[in-house]
């Protein structure tokens, strides 16, 4: 808005006058995007095409050194503290170099990830690097965005090279779809979230998020239908882009159609940056209004978290039980962002805590999906739960790896996850919403239920499994009906030992639980055991190793995501 | 320190299965060589500083910061933690080497040497940690590592058995240290050793009384005292070598090593500590008792060690906390003589643990007989063996206390002086009745003497259980270990050395007692194999302590676990699980509906559910 006033004024006046830049508010940025066009701009201009290493290579040069440039910015706020530039748009504080670290880390991995896929795919070109980078700069600008301009500006382009990505691989119809779906949904969602911008700029005639907040202090608006229409249709756009109930319904289907690494950088990237300037947005505009909100966002919780975790349970497929799981993470999320409304320093116990958990669960998430996409083999297509049947035995590093993530997700000690969840749920409870932390922690429990699924089936020893499920289907054969199934069932019941019963038992809800696809669809084939990309290998090891690592020191973590909820600047 | 034997464990864990016999043993000695070298630099640094100024934190890393709680990982270098770090190391490495020449051939090798590093390892955290938690984390490796050790020979039933058992009287004693460690942080708000002792005020009155009740009963878990010590005869099952180090020397010293360091709360209840005592007396007897009639040679030795740590416990009962550091010291190296002895004869056997089978091995094993021997006069009190002060340092400060105790105590000391030479006499005297035919099996070969790795500890610690008398002499005033240790105990009752006349009496009187029971034993058994009528049923079955919890905690439990496992478990729970599992199942499924794969039906989502939102908030501004 501003700008376009200003170059307005300008062409009436003669001469452009510049706002002034602090360039080092916005390096990571200009790193990741100038690296990403010059990427393009050579690939486009060599005569042969570059190869896969080459280009992976310069992409993790490009995100470490938007990641170094980060690290600068975080010293320059220890010392300087936070600071606003171009005209009060961009704002740099400790929470943004928090959302920039996070998203120059999950670009780095998943150009790692990416690089085995690509040659697995044969997809060559540079554009599957170059385009996540364009779309990880969209994410690193929404979170130090401080103008509902420049949100939606960060969102645009984080969102549109999203959509291009999520069809990356043409050869499969269910990616096209996946993109197909994303790309009209994502503009219904950014039609609303621009009238959102419009209806709170009718209401407070700005768009500068600091005015806004200014504003809403000085004034006390009479009658408030417009702006909290605005609010709430900015938050509509927001709940989008994060995935949160009911506004979640594209995620399984483009999680699952996504190409893999894409998936993983989805979800950790977009829902980051969403959650970043949602928080933002919030807290510091809104904070006035914190009695309007503060419930829709309770609302939004109780039934993101349920809804995530109860159709987890039923998936059959490993990245769509991943999306719900992702569904179900964004209501942890929200638990943080709801004790984020109160005042004073349980509101900061809540920003941090939302802050540590979306850490936390981009490494979750990465890793996970980067061990799916290897296990996914060619075609990107075996994603069936069944396939994990016996994995710990075939390939017991991939499996311990995948173990100790799902654990994580699940909120198992020594991990992230359990530290993540412990403190938004602390923070839940001192903003006195004790039955939210409640539902969370019985939304975690059934959520505990389908991670520690897949790990039992994945060390569950294959033959026992496929012969009580091969039993079960001859019987199923021999009559025909779902009844005789539940029949043949009885013996297993009643069985000898009291040890095997229990086995039995197990694997019959096991079996039971996975709806009624795996009954049909049996899959007695031993899973070919796939090659492991080193690099795929080396983005695993980094997830494992902050899962673990800050699992089992949580202090230097935890107190990064404190600082920057102190730095965070209203 | 436990850097080395951390060490240790992780390389023989990740490469010992390759590595095998014998090279993964003496990775593992070096390991804790290491860690003894250690142990003897800081030790020395240590005394050549002020008495008043040795006492060190060294903060490695913050473990837990949570709200209030914050918790370091950091060790605590003082007299106390350094003596127990000593000998801890120092027995360890021996027994180690030993364990080289006793394991030999087995099919578990490295792994048997990679637990022996993890249990050093979490031995020497329990000893050298500076707040309680950090202990406790200590406490627990070791009651892990005694586990999976005395269960090594798993594919016995027995083996197998034994260590649950001591895994569960260990985990009943772990709950009274949780349920102090709650208590201490409830009332105090910090773990940390020092800070408790400086707010110890705060603790004073009933407090104190139940922290160190609840500790005392994690002592008994752990210490093997009365109610919870009929796990230890049991955990003979393991490796001999394991006996020694875990369940002689170390970790059975555990409890009474966390009575001395919490010393100072202790001060403060002066009830608690009359419980200890009483306990630790009658501990010390009725296991003598019971060892005086035992008939696994093993067996003997463990109810002697459950008494011996009946006389420590009453030493800090009656608050003579250097004499029951001083006792524990000198009894991890006769007692773990003793053990490797027996190994020594076991091995020499082909693992024949029965007394009665044994007989006039001084002929065949002539270097186990002879520091066997030196082990015998020591644990029986005869001056001037190491025994004979230490128990005497005890018993003279129990009698400052109560007369009544110290008469108890001087009971057991004649049954110890009894038992054990009841042992020595039937194992190294006598016919050679291994050589006569089992029932149903053959005689024994001649047996052998071990070979140099198991002699040469056992040598070694001849000379220490011999000698170590000398650390705390009662006319010695200078560079002892009572003024070595005493500024760790300020509130230590500790009578000072001075040689009044009552202490020459009751030093008297300790020796005669020793000689009383040895001459009686000697009476008894130098011929004599079979005496029904001095080996009671009573006494062989252990006073019925196991029939006694069989009855009112066993079999109660078992049917209340039977009635839970098939009613309760798999009507009430498994009912309410899966009820709850299908409700989810089928809500899932229908709620599955709404995901058509269609976008403009999730267009529409998206319309009803903003739709929905507005009208909420708007409503809110209307009304």
């Amino acid at each position: 808005m501003r700008v376009a006033l200003l170059i307005a004024s300008a062409s009436l006046h003669g001469g452009i006058a510049m706002p002034h830049i602090a360039y080092l508010a916005i390096l990571p940025e200009i790193v990741m995007l100038g690296g990403a066009i010059l990427l393009l701009a050579v690939a486009s201009l060599v005569r042969s095409a570059l190869n896969v290493t080459v280009i992976t290579v310069s992409t993790l040069v490009i995100s470490l050194a938007s990641l170094a440039a980060a690290l600068w910015q975080f010293f320059d706020v220890q010392s300087h503290g936070a600071y606003t530039t171009l005209d009060h748009a961009v704002v740099l504080d400790g929470f943004s170099v928090l959302v920039t670290v996070l998203v120059a880390s999950a670009m780095a991995l998943t150009a790692l990830v990416g690089d085995g896929y690509q040659r697995r795919e044969g997809l060559a070109g540079p554009e599957f690097n170059v385009l996540a980078m364009v779309s990880a700069t969209g994410a690193m600008l929404m979170g130090e965005a401080n103008d509902l301009v420049i949100v939606f500006l960060g969102l645009e382009i984080l969102s549109i090279a999203l959509y291009v990505l999520a069809a990356f691989n043409r050869r499969r119809a269910e990616s096209g779809e996946a993109a197909l779906k994303y790309f009209l949904l994502g503009g219904f969602s950014s039609a609303i979230f621009v009238y959102g911008i419009a209806l709170t700029y009718g209401a407070t005639g700005t768009t500068n998020l600091t005015q806004i907040a200014d504003f809403l202090a000085k004034n006390v608006v009479v009658s408030d239908g417009l702006l909290l229409a605005g609010l709430t249709l900015l938050l509509v756009g927001f709940a989008f882009k994060v995935a949160a109930v009911p506004f979640h319904m594209w995620t399984p289907d483009v999680y699952q159609g996504s190409p893999t690494p894409i998936t993983g950088f989805m979800s950790a990237v977009a829902k980051a940056a969403g959650f970043a300037a949602l928080i933002r947005v919030f807290v510091s505009s809104f904070g006035v209004l914190r009695v309007d909100w503060q419930p829709i966002i309770y609302a939004l919780a109780v039934v993101t978290l349920l809804v995530g975790a109860v159709l987890a349970l039923i998936q059959t497929d490993i990245k769509r039980m991943l999306a719900y799981s992702s569904i179900n993470h964004a209501g942890f999320v929200l638990l943080g962002l709801e004790a984020a409304g109160a005042l004073g320093k349980v509101g900061a116990r809540g920003v941090s805590s939302a802050l540590y958990y979306l850490f936390a669960y981009t490494f979750m998430a990465i890793g996970s999906f980067a061990i799916v996409s290897v296990l996914g083999g060619r075609g990107d297509a075996a994603h069936e739960i069944s396939n994990y049947k016996g994995l710990g035995k075939r390939q017991p590093f991939l499996a311990l790896a995948f173990a100790v993530l799902l654990l994580s997700q699940a909120g198992a000690p020594f991990t992230t996850g359990f530290w993540a969840k412990l403190q938004v749920v602390a923070a839940a409870v001192d903003a006195n919403s004790v039955p939210l932390a409640v539902i969370a922690m019985v939304s975690a429990a059934v959520a505990a239920f389908f991670y520690l699924r897949v790990v039992l089936l994945m060390y569950s020893p294959k033959k026992f499994v496929s012969d009580q499920e091969g039993d079960r289907l001859e019987n199923l054969d021999a009559s025909g009906d779902a009844v005789a199934s539940t029949s043949a069932r009885e013996p297993l019941w009643s069985g000898s030992g009291r040890q095997t019963a229990l086995v039995n038992e197990l694997n019959a809800t096991l079996l039971l639980e996975s709806s009624p696809e795996t009954i049909e669809v049996p899959d007695e084939r031993e899973g070919d055991v796939v090659n492991v990309p080193v690099l795929a290998v080396v983005a695993i090891g980094i997830c494992i190793a902050v899962t673990v690592g800050f699992g089992v020191f949580p202090a230097p973590l935890a107190d990064f995501a404190h600082k920057a909820s102190l730095l965070f600047m209203p | 320190m436990p850097l080395f034997a951390l060490v240790g464990f992780l390389v023989l864990l990740a490469f010992g299965r390759r590595i095998g016999d014998p090279v993964a043993g003496w990775i593992g000695t070096l390991a804790i060589a290491g860690s003894f070298v250690a142990a003897c630099i800081t030790f020395a640094g240590l005394s050549h500083l002020p008495s008043g100024a040795r006492e060190f934190t060294q903060t490695y890393f913050t473990w837990i910061s949570v709200g209030g709680l914050h918790v370091n990982a950091a060790i605590l270098i003082d007299p106390l933690s350094m003596t127990m770090a000593m000998f801890v190391t120092g027995v360890s490495m021996l027994i180690h080497l030993y364990s080289i020449g006793y394991m030999k051939k087995d099919r578990d090798y490295s792994k048997f040497f990679v637990y022996l590093n993890l249990f050093v390892f979490s031995m020497l955290i329990l000893v050298l940690a500076n707040n309680l938690l950090l202990t406790f984390v200590g406490w627990e490796g070791v009651g892990v590592c005694s586990y999976w050790l005395v269960s090594f020979w798993f594919e016995r039933d027995s083996a197998a058995s034994a260590g649950k058992k001591a895994f569960i009287y260990n985990r009943v004693g772990d709950v009274g240290f949780l349920l102090a460690m709650f208590l201490v942080f409830s009332k105090v708000g910090t773990l940390n050793y020092l800070s408790v002792f400086a707010n110890r005020h705060v603790l004073a009155g009933g407090t104190a009384t139940a922290v160190m009740l609840l500790l005392f009963l994690a002592a008994t878990g752990k210490s093997a005292q009365i109610p919870l010590f009929n796990w230890l005869p049991d955990a003979m099952e393991g490796p001999t070598p394991v006996s020694a180090l875990i369940h002689a020397a170390t970790m059975v010293t555990a409890g009474v090593y966390l009575l001395c360091r919490m010393n100072e709360v202790l001060a403060l209840t002066p009830d608690a500590m009359w419980v200890i005592a009483i306990v630790g007396g009658v501990t010390a007897f009725v296991a003598a008792t019971i060892a005086s009639a035992q008939q696994d040679i093993k067996k003997v030795l463990a109810f002697s060690t459950v008494s011996q740590i009946g006389y420590m416990v009453l030493a800090v009962g009656s608050g003579a906390y250097i004499a029951a550091i001083f006792l524990m010291v000198c009894h991890a190296f006769y007692k773990g003589l003793l053990f490797l002895g027996a190994g020594s004869v076991i091995h020499g056997l082909e693992d024949e643990q029965d007394l009665k089978r044994m007989g006039r091995l001084r002929k065949w094993l002539p270097w186990t007989y002879a520091t066997f021997l030196v082990a015998w006069l020591s644990i029986a009190g005869v001056p001037p063996f190491s025994g004979f002060w230490s128990k005497g340092d005890v018993l003279t400060n129990v009698y400052a206390k109560s007369p009544a105790l110290w008469a108890l105590g001087v009971v057991t000391a004649v049954l110890t002086g009894y038992y054990m030479s009841r042992l020595f006499f039937l194992a190294f005297y006598g016919k050679d009745r291994w050589k006569d035919p089992v029932p149903g099996g053959a005689a024994h070969h001649s047996p052998h003497e071990s070979p140099w790795v198991m002699r040469l500890p056992l040598v070694i610690l001849a000379v220490f259980s011999a000698l170590a008398g000398a650390f705390d002499l009662p006319w010695v005033h200078h560079y002892d270990f009572a003024s070595w240790l005493a500024p760790v105990f300020a509130h230590s009752l500790y009578l000072d050395h001075e040689g009044t006349v009552a202490q020459w009496v009751l030093a008297t009187i300790d020796a005669v007692m020793a000689f009383v029971g040895i001459g009686v034993a000697w009476h008894l058994w130098k011929s004599k194999v079979n005496r029904p009528e001095l080996e009671r049923k009573f006494l062989i079955n252990v006073w019925y302590w196991d029939d006694f919890y069989d009855t009112v905690i066993g079999r109660p439990s078992q049917s209340l676990a039977r009635f839970c496992a098939g009613v309760v478990d798999a009507r009430v729970i498994d009912g309410a699980v899966n009820g709850a599992a299908s409700l989810v199942r089928a809500t899932g499924s229908q709620a599955r509906r709404l995901q058509s794969g269609y976008v403009r039906n999730y267009a529409l989502g998206i319309a009803f559910g903003t739709a929905a939102i507005v009208v909420f908030v708007l409503s809110r501004t209307w009304w």
